[in-house]
Formats: structure tokens, sequence, C-alpha cells
């Protein structure tokens, strides 16, 4: 598809006799919120691992703004503009929370340009996420949301052009969910493309324009949120016959 | 601390001109003798701990580092008779060429089998020379050195050649802990695959620590033959180098480079005061001691204890 920002073309990803990602496909447009779901154990984040590139795929392509990117190291990827957050949040637990966003803005941010000044923009993405009375502290001493927003703001550091959130929301509140889904709605707004992978599913539907459905590593579905809820496929793989 | 580089360069400086002045003193030889080995672990430490401490990936192979500088100088005095300088850069080069190998390993081995791995080297690389003859093998081999050092006795030159290549290894250290490098370097150890996805070239600067880690514990190695002038393989892979290199600097304190420097001349200390006063054997016992206690009471070192104090 032309004009794709992501496209990935019949990804296979195998572990062993194990085939975690048989031929998948899927294309993302620049600016759209797009939601991947499926079962546990579907391959939602092999698939990401691939992307992201922290597993390399056995067959297959993964384009990125029109490049190949199949072979490219994780560190050139998120420098390239795909930064992803983490399931269960890994922040630098040695390092304040403002000392975790001055790994990204280094190393990924000002790699590309070397215009700007990383104690403004860290502030400003604190105040964005609702950190910045935190900035001193270190992770051991946040909350589980604030975990999770960290991880969002060290992603928002690298200066995304695609967001990739995996499982932002597991274990949170309903409050804290509608939390981070106006936080994701919000850097949407600015022109960030972003893939959420999740299984809440009020909180996917409510955010995706187009859902993906993985089951048992292949593509069953495709479509809106009105369409994926309606599709039979999707609910015999969520319920089984 | 200092502020500017240039505050640090005049502070190494000074230290360099302070140990001129006490080798111009003509005090007991033995002083020198003995300052020769603390400083020695000074660059042990160090070394060390840019691996362990700033990157997290904890060497257990010291010994071979070493003795790889030490038998580096060994075979080009055999084969040359090259001057003391030479041996000091061949020594650490050929250490860092092994210190770039480990980094490899890292590919595959995290945590505590990269540690084996690296034992497992030291004791490969001993059976090694035991089986080369012409450093000496298992007997070793005497070495004779060198007539009419450029000042003083051979050991009082030695010893400043010890103090210079302190502050040669710790200027580096203080360097890459302050730099870009230190700061990928401690995201990587805290998380590694974090470091990665923030844009962290996690291998290429793990290479980075294991080379220059190798080199210093080269250059740390290079000058023991002159110093012991009997060098075999006993001593030079010596279990203590090993030890010492991973007591030090946690007793320090890992994530800065004063810590390997205050753990060096704390435990170096007290070990060569054991030797003479109580008895060789005592030196592990001291180390292990020391050791068990910091791990139990301050984890974070003497480093971490006074920032503790200072905190309340």
């Amino acid at each position: 598809m032309a004009g794709a920002l992501l496209e990935v073309d019949g990804l296979t990803k195998r572990f062993g006799g194990f085939t975690a990602l048989h031929r998948v496909s899927l294309s993302v447009r620049a600016g759209e919120r797009f939601g991947l779901i499926g079962p546990n154990g579907s391959g939602k984040t092999t698939l990401i691992n691939c992307v992201s590139g922290a597993l390399a795929a056995d067959s297959g392509r993964i384009l990125f703004e029109g490049r190949d990117i199949t072979t490219l190291a994780a560190h050139r990827r998120t420098r390239l503009g795909i930064v992803r957050s983490f399931q269960i949040p890994k922040p630098f637990t040695s390092m304040t929370v403002r000392e975790n966003l001055g790994i990204p803005l280094e190393y990924a941010a000002h790699a590309r340009s070397q215009a700007g000044d990383a104690d403004a923009e860290a502030a400003e993405i604190l105040r964005t996420i609702g950190l910045e009375a935190k900035a001193h502290l270190r992770p051991a001493e946040l909350t589980q949301i604030e975990m999770r927003k960290l991880e969002l703001a060290r992603a928002m550091a690298a200066r995304p052009t695609l967001l990739i959130s995996d499982e932002a929301m597991a274990g949170l509140s309903s409050v804290e969910v509608d939390d981070i889904l106006a936080l994701l709605f919000r850097l949407n707004e600015r022109g960030i493309t972003i893939v959420m992978i999740e299984h809440i599913m009020r909180a996917v539907m409510r955010f995706s324009e187009r859902v993906v459905v993985l089951d048992a590593g292949e593509r069953i579905a495709e479509g809106t949120p009105a369409e994926i809820v309606r599709n039979p496929a999707v609910e015999k793989a969520y319920l089984g016959e | 601390m200092m502020a500017r580089p240039a505050g640090a360069l005049l502070v190494g400086l000074a230290v360099v001109g302070a140990g001129t002045v006490v080798a111009a003193l003509r005090v007991n030889q033995y002083v020198y003798f003995a300052g020769y080995v603390v400083l020695q672990y000074v660059v042990i430490a160090t070394a060390w701990n840019i691996l362990g401490g700033y990157a997290g990936y904890v060497n257990f192979g010291t010994p071979a580092f070493f003795a790889l500088g030490a038998y580096t100088a060994v075979f080009l005095i055999q084969s040359t008779r090259a001057p003391l300088p030479v041996l000091i850069l061949a020594g650490g080069l050929v250490s860092a060429l092994l210190g770039l190998g480990i980094g490899y390993l890292t590919l595959r081995l995290r945590g505590v089998f990269f540690s084996i791995a690296t034992l497992a080297l030291s004791i490969v690389l001993q059976t090694m020379i035991i089986n080369w003859e012409y450093v000496g093998g298992s007997r070793g081999l005497s070495v004779i050195r060198p007539s009419g050092p450029p000042f003083g006795s051979y050991v009082t030159f030695l010893f400043t050649v010890m103090v210079l290549l302190s502050v040669v290894a710790v200027t580096v250290a203080r360097f890459i802990e302050r730099s870009w490098i230190g700061r990928g370097l401690a995201a990587l150890r805290d998380n590694e695959e974090a470091a990665e996805c923030m844009g962290v070239p996690t291998l290429r600067l793990k290479l980075f620590a294991t080379t220059v880690s190798g080199f210093l514990l080269g250059v740390a190695g290079a000058p023991f033959p002159y110093y012991v002038t009997f060098v075999e393989p006993n001593s030079a892979f010596n279990l203590d180098y090993a030890v010492n290199a991973l007591a030090m600097p946690m007793i320090g304190g890992t994530t800065s480079w004063v810590g390997p420097v205050i753990g060096a001349v704390l435990l170096g200390t007290a070990q060569q005061l054991a030797t003479v006063t109580i008895s060789s054997e005592m030196n592990l016992f001291i180390v292990g001691v020391v050791l068990v206690a910091f791990v139990v009471l301050a984890p974070e070192g003497i480093l971490g204890l006074v920032r503790r104090l200072r905190g309340r």
C-alpha cells in the first residue's frame, strides 16, 4: 500500500518447532491509531519484538517510511522513529525519572537532530505526561501507574514517529486506564502514529480507528472496531465454538 | 570533586609530582616495593570497574588479562629486550584484543554465565602459558632488569611508573563515567533491552568497555616481570587478582571512579601491612571478611555509605 508508515510483509517467526508468527502482513498509515489484539499467545508481542528489532524474523520484510529495516539493529530503528514501551515497565533503576528521559534524548532524539535543549524537552514531556513533580525520584519510589507513565514518557523522549504501546494499561484501575488513554489520544493529536496492543477491549475499541486480530500466529481479521466486534472468526478465537 | 577537566589534569599532575617527590626521598626501599603493589591495584580495580561497575558485567578473569600483559612483556624482553614503555603499550594492546574477544561473548552470555566464562578463560590461558617453554613454561623464567634506571633504584623507578599509570587509568575511568559513554553504560547495566530500545548501541558500548578494561589490566601487568624479576604462571595468574579486582570496587563503591581508588588504597595497604606484621596468608582472609561485611552492611560501598550519611 502506498503511503504506509509501517509495512509488515509476510513475516514468519519460529521458536524451534513452534511457529509464533505465520506469514503475517499488515500496514499502518501515518497518523493512524492502530489496534493489535488477539488471545494470549497469539503472537502480538512477538510481532512487536520483530518490528522493534528485539527479535530477528525468519522470513518476510518490514518497511518503515518505505525503507527496508528488516535487518537493522534495534537502536537504529529507535533512531529512525520506531519506539516501543514495554508490557512490564523496564525503567533504568539507578537513575531518576529525569535521567531516565536523558538516555533517549541523548541517544535517539539528538542523534537525529543536534538542535534542542534536553532539559527543556524533558521538562515539557514530564509536564505532558503529568510526572513533573516526580522528576527527581527514582523508579522504585513510583506507583504502578506512574511507572507506566514513565515508560510512555521515556518513549516520548526518543521523539517517535511511530509509538508502539505494549499493554500499557494492564492491571490498572478503570480511572487509570482512562488517564493513559487520554494521554495516548493527546500524543496522537500531535501527529504520532500509535500502535496499541491491549487486552482491555473497552480501551482498544475506543481508541483504535482500525484493528487487526491475531490468533495462533496468523492474522484472522482486520477492520474498524465495530466490524471486529461483529466478526464471527474473532468471536471464535476468543470464546471457542 | 573537580568541575573542569583542567582541574582534573592539575590534580593528576600533582599526584605524579608527589609520587616523584616520594621516589626522590629515598626512604626505606620496602615502602616503594609495597607502594607499587597498592598502586598496581588502583589500576586493576579501576580497570575492572569500567566493565564490572559501569556496565554491570562481572569479570572473574582479571588474572588472564593481567598475566597476558605480563607475559607479553616477558616475550618482548626475551625476543627484543624492548624498553619499558614499549612493554607497557604492547601488554595493554594484547590484553585489549582479549577484551574485545570477551566483548563478543556478551552477545550470548549475560550475568553469572558471563562471569563463569571469564573464569574459564583464565584457566585456559594459564594452561597455554604452562605449556609454552619460550616464556618459561611451568618452571618460570628469571628476568634481568635493564641496568641503570633513569633515576634512583629500579624499584623506585617502577614505583614512579605505576604512579603515572594509576593517574592515566583513573583519568580514563573518570572521563568515561562523565561522558555519554558512561551514561549509556549505566543504562545498559540497569536494563540492556530497554537501553537498546532507547537508541543506545549496546553492543558497541560493551565492546568499548571490555576493550578499555582489558587494555588497562594488561598495562597493570606489563611492568610485573621487572618488578618480581622471576615470572611463573602461578604468581602471574594468581586468584588474588580476581578476588581483589572485584572486592576493591565493591568496598569503595562501583558507580564512581573514586570507589575503586578508595577500595584499592584501603584494602591494598591493609594487605601489605598484614603481610609484614601477621603473615602473607592473611591477605585473602582479610579481603573475604571485609567483603562479606560490606555486602551485608553497605552494599553500595563506602561511597554509598557517605551518601547515606550526608542525606540525613
